[in-house]
């Protein structure tokens, strides 16, 4: 299983300097992907950007949009988008999308919340045209067919979208036990597609080390998830704080068939990055 | 604090006292409408996992209630006059009345308020008197309908009847009775609950309790009934009767549990069938989750009610799930009458998905060895054998065909086959399959006319060098292997001309490499699919040849099984389901019409496939969609085929449009498959992620597969 990071772009202290630093870090370190986090109504940077900014800076690591909410975008701008940061970046992207669950998020950039799932769907499956055929909207992506694509989510249609039109799925966070049974539906839903191999499987989770840093993760997870109602707890309370939770849930997501985890900081300090590396180096 | 319980019975009671002996200064009072000693329940039941849990929230309680407990390990099975025994299961029995009087003295020794014969027409006037109002106030919860608004209670009535009697006669352990009669089929659920007495419920279908007139019988004509129809059993033991009436189950689900200062409890929350117990563990459970979240958050009400709905409904809601499949499989159990006592014991015991193979072998290893032995056996009686292979590694026939075990080996499908034409690189794939041996190597659908294939990629039988080719690969697997291979046969109709699936489902090929489709009706897959032309006679009459052609090329190639595609959408399957089919013709409409073009390209193959080998359907068994083919449906599709001389059916669901979303996880298609070959009565080929050998063996033990489809990938 491979160990991505993720870029502390929905902190409210970032600035292009630490997101660089950030991103350099990653791409000297063990780590083999770059994550993202997406949300309209929030004091974040914007996913896509974030990533041209850091394929700059970095050669190495893939890019991994997780997750972002797709019906929120246009198609086409979304499908161009990704070519060019596929093109640009040398084949490093991987587009992770799902619906995104916040009504305001919808309301912002004036989309239509009902009816969301079924263009989410359309979505899906024109993207894929964008980059496989060449149409006149370039450019080419360099990966042959597109980036890949994963589907987030928990619903059953869910897994039937990973199979229908994607490439893999990614969990959007939970002990290992949670991801093993999603990674089992979307297994599930493969097979019956009839589709060849197996899905890639990507999992995500927070991390913190030294007191203060633990602290304002939680108080973080709290803000940011706090649109989930009662989770927001669940979710601060499996942050990972110690060197030996972070092993022991690698260990966890490696044995449930996860291809790839990547680690999200809970704060912006690029230190919390070396101290990462560190764990898994040693 | 002020804290009103609405409602006495466990769920209010326990909360009441863990609540009243964690704040001593806090004020409780508990409304029950009945008297303080009157309850019109019997016994119930504890599972092991449970008393821990009790321990820990109140020693006190906890050592009485385990003192008055009647403890037992084993499930009795009488069905056809027979008994059948599976122990290591750990029972535990209380009268109700007793767990009541234990909770009771418990509150009152601890200072909360019991009031009796209050009964609570209102509730609205503790919103703003008490702090915290605790609805436990059952299913029929005053609290919740008053709020019904808020709380979104969905309520689901069962389709069987039952009545909750006692009897003075003490069981050792949990009974189930099955008795035919000639009005149909009854079934017992007994269980011991204290030194004398044990709960006694009788269930039936709706038109079996009406037939026996058990519709006008009342209280005591009732009772007598049940007296006279178990006497054998009863022996000079009473039924006992305490205002019981025949009354379906209510499965009750609120969208939320708390409203402002109000949380709901157990039955009032939620109820799960009685077949699986427990309702009591249940809503005791909730009162000790409610009761922690309170030690943690105080009196952030928000934050405990929260915490307590976050932390029990994902737990209750897995909980209904089991219930929901326990409660189906006694709605039908009349479709298991044909198995044999052991199987039908097995089938029971494994009927909410809960219980496996392995599971029960650890728990009783004599009764799975009988199991092995039914397995091992042609008539399902026990095997003389001293040591019987487990069920997956037993023989099975298939029609003509004798197989020497119960695996089918999904090949790939990723064919990569060039007009047809099978690559060297997938032909040593299936003589590797062949040597992981397998009964069967299960082809990806191999199309029967070039305009036929999914993708470019498609094998397919329609030309003489298909069948060379075949003939070679058939060949080779029999010099080396023992596995037979199934061959199956398929046209894409209106899911034709896609890419391969490398990227994903249905994406059409550009336009200059489509080839035309056909369906029955010229509906486009999905929006971005070519839309197909509706067949006329003529081009029904050529699909239909064309399978025949590549049924004798099939044959002609030493092919082992043959299997007709109407599953998935494909063309045949478009014709069975309503929402694919709009023809105005005598192949649309009903589903006699739906129907009919299927059947007579199966009479057709069936026609010049040799009798001596098996010929199988692949058959969408639901639609999962409103409007869709469905179950009931298959199962009369099935009867026809299988008059028609099928030999066996692989169950599938869905993809019968982009649209469906089955529920997908570990051995989803079971139901299905269970379905098709108790209904039909046909062997029954079952897929749907099976990785674990104790998934098949638990699908092949309980006869709801024959036959179990593995993945190469699951098995590395």
């Amino acid at each position: 299983m491979n160990v991505g990071i993720g870029l502390p772009n929905t902190k409210h202290d970032i600035t292009g300097e630490i997101m660089v630093t950030w991103a350099r870090k990653a791409d000297e370190g063990p780590f083999t992907s770059l994550g993202v986090l997406d949300r309209m109504v929030y004091q974040s940077t914007e996913p896509l950007m974030t990533l041209a900014a850091v394929a700059g800076v970095t050669q190495r690591v893939r890019l991994a949009a997780t997750i972002i909410a797709a019906p929120l975008r246009n198609t086409v701008l979304l499908a161009k988008q990704a070519a060019t940061l596929d093109l640009l970046s040398g084949g490093r992207l991987v587009l992770g999308v799902a619906l995104g669950a916040r009504r305001e998020d919808y309301e912002a950039v004036g989309a239509q919340y009902r009816g969301r799932a079924r263009r989410f769907n359309e979505q899906l499956l024109t993207l894929r045209t964008f980059w496989e055929d060449h149409t006149a909207v370039g450019p080419r992506p360099v990966q042959s067919g597109g980036p890949p694509l994963l589907v987030g989510g928990m619903s059953d249609q869910t897994f039937a979208r990973v199979a229908r039109y994607a490439d893999g799925y990614i969990h959007g966070g939970g002990p290992p036990r949670a991801f093993a049974r999603a990674a089992q539906r979307a297994r599930a839903a493969w097979e019956d597609a009839g589709r060849p191999g197996t899905p890639m499987l990507w999992g995500m989770a927070y991390f913190a080390f030294g007191k203060e840093a633990v602290e304002a993760s939680r108080q973080y997870l709290l803000d940011y998830y706090a649109f989930t109602g009662p989770f927001a707890r669940r979710i601060a309370e499996g942050l990972l704080t110690t060197p030996q939770a972070v092993r022991q849930f690698i260990r966890g997501y490696a044995d449930a068939g996860c291809d790839e985890l990547i680690l999200f900081p809970g704060v912006s300090d690029p230190e919390q990055l070396d101290r990462l590396a560190d764990i898994l180096e040693g | 604090m002020r804290i009103t319980v609405i409602g006495g019975g466990p769920a209010g009671l326990y909360a009441a006292l863990l609540l009243k002996k964690r704040y001593r200064d806090w004020h409780i009072e508990v409304y029950e409408r009945n008297p303080a000693g009157a309850t019109y329940g019997w016994g119930v039941v504890f599972s092991d996992r449970t008393l821990g849990e009790l321990r820990e929230a109140d020693y006190t309680s906890y050592t009485e209630i385990t003192d008055n407990f009647v403890i037992w390990d084993t499930i009795d099975v009488w069905y056809r006059g027979q008994l059948t025994r599976c122990r290591g299961h750990v029972f535990a029995g209380i009268a109700r009345r007793k767990l009541l009087a234990i909770l009771q003295a418990r509150c009152r020794e601890l200072g909360v308020l019991l009031h009796f014969e209050a009964e609570i027409e209102d509730p609205t006037q503790f919103i703003s008197s008490a702090d915290v109002l605790i609805a436990a106030d059952g299913v029929n919860s005053v609290v919740r309908s008053t709020f019904a608004e808020v709380f979104r209670p969905s309520m689901v009535l069962g389709t069987a009847r039952y009545i909750w009697l006692g009897t003075d006669k003490v069981l050792d352990a949990f009974t189930f009775i099955f008795r035919e009669t000639e009005h149909g089929l009854f079934q017992v659920h007994a269980y011991p609950f204290d030194g004398n007495t044990s709960t006694f419920i009788v269930e039936c279908s709706e038109d079996t309790w009406r037939h026996a007139g058990l519709d006008q019988a009342d209280e005591a004509e009732s009772l007598a009934f049940c007296q006279q129809l178990f006497s054998d059993h009863l022996g000079e033991h009473r039924l006992l009767s305490n205002r019981s009436r025949w009354i379906r189950f209510i499965t009750l689900r609120n969208r939320t549990w708390h409203y402002e200062n109000m949380v709901l409890l157990g039955d009032a929350a939620h109820t799960a069938h009685f077949s699986i117990g427990s309702g009591t563990k249940l809503a005791m459970e909730d009162a000790i989750v409610l009761a922690n979240a309170f030690e943690e958050h105080g009196d952030d009400l928000e934050a405990v009610f929260d915490e307590y709905e976050s932390l029990r409904k994902p737990k209750v809601e897995a909980f209904q799930q089991a219930a929901v499949e326990s409660q189906t499989y006694f709605e039908h159990v009349r479709r298991y009458l044909h198995m044999e006592p052991v199987q039908f014991t097995f089938h029971l015991l494994t009927r909410s998905g809960r219980m496996s193979f392995d599971n029960l072998r650890l728990r009783d290893p004599t009764f799975i060895n009988a199991v092995e032995h039914s397995c091992a056996s042609d008539d399902g009686k026990l095997s003389a054998a001293l040591f019987v292979p487990p069920p997956l590694l037993t023989p099975v026939r298939l029609g003509p065909t004798q197989l020497p075990n119960r695996l089918v080996l999904a090949l790939s499908p990723d064919v990569g086959a060039r007009d047809g034409v099978l690559p060297e690189a997938f032909v040593s794939h299936v003589l590797d399959g062949a040597h992981r041996a397998p009964a069967l190597l299960l082809f990806p659908p191999v199309a029967v006319s070039a305009e036929g294939r999914m993708t470019p990629e498609c094998p397919g039988l329609y030309r003489p060098e298909h069948r060379d080719a075949w003939a070679t690969l058939m060949e080779q697997v029999h010099a080396s292997t023992s596995a037979r291979v199934i061959a199956h046969l398929s046209h894409a109709g209106r899911r034709g001309a896609t890419r391969p699936r490398r990227h994903g489902l249905d994406l059409p090929l550009p336009p200059e490499a489509q080839w035309p489709l056909l369906a029955p009706s010229p509906l486009p897959y999905t929006p971005m699919s070519p839309t197909p032309r509706a067949m006329d006679r003529q081009e029904m009459e050529q699909v239909r040849e064309a399978f025949v052609r590549a049924a004798r090329l099939a044959a002609e190639a030493g092919v082992d099984v043959l299997q007709i595609n109407m599953a998935h959408g494909y063309l045949l399957a478009s014709f069975l389901s309503p929402l694919t089919n709009r023809r105005e013709d005598e192949y649309g409409g009903p589903l006699e019409n739906r129907m009919r073009y299927p059947l007579e390209v199966f009479q057709a193959v069936r026609a010049v496939w040799p009798e001596e080998r098996p010929l199988g359907v692949t058959l969408t068994v639901s639609d999962q969609e409103p409007e869709g083919f469905t179950p009931e449906e298959a199962v009369t599709v099935g009867r026809e085929l299988k008059m028609l001389g099928c030999d066996f059916i692989q169950v599938a669901v869905g993809q019968t449009t982009p649209h469906t979303r089955p529920a997908y996880g570990p051995a989803f298609l079971k139901v299905y498959s269970d379905l098709i070959r108790n209904e039909v009565h046909i062997p029954t080929v079952c897929g749907g992620y099976l990785t674990t050998a104790d998934h098949v063996n638990t699908l092949v033990a309980a006869g709801r597969a024959d036959l179990c489809i593995v993945s190469l990938e699951d098995y590395p």
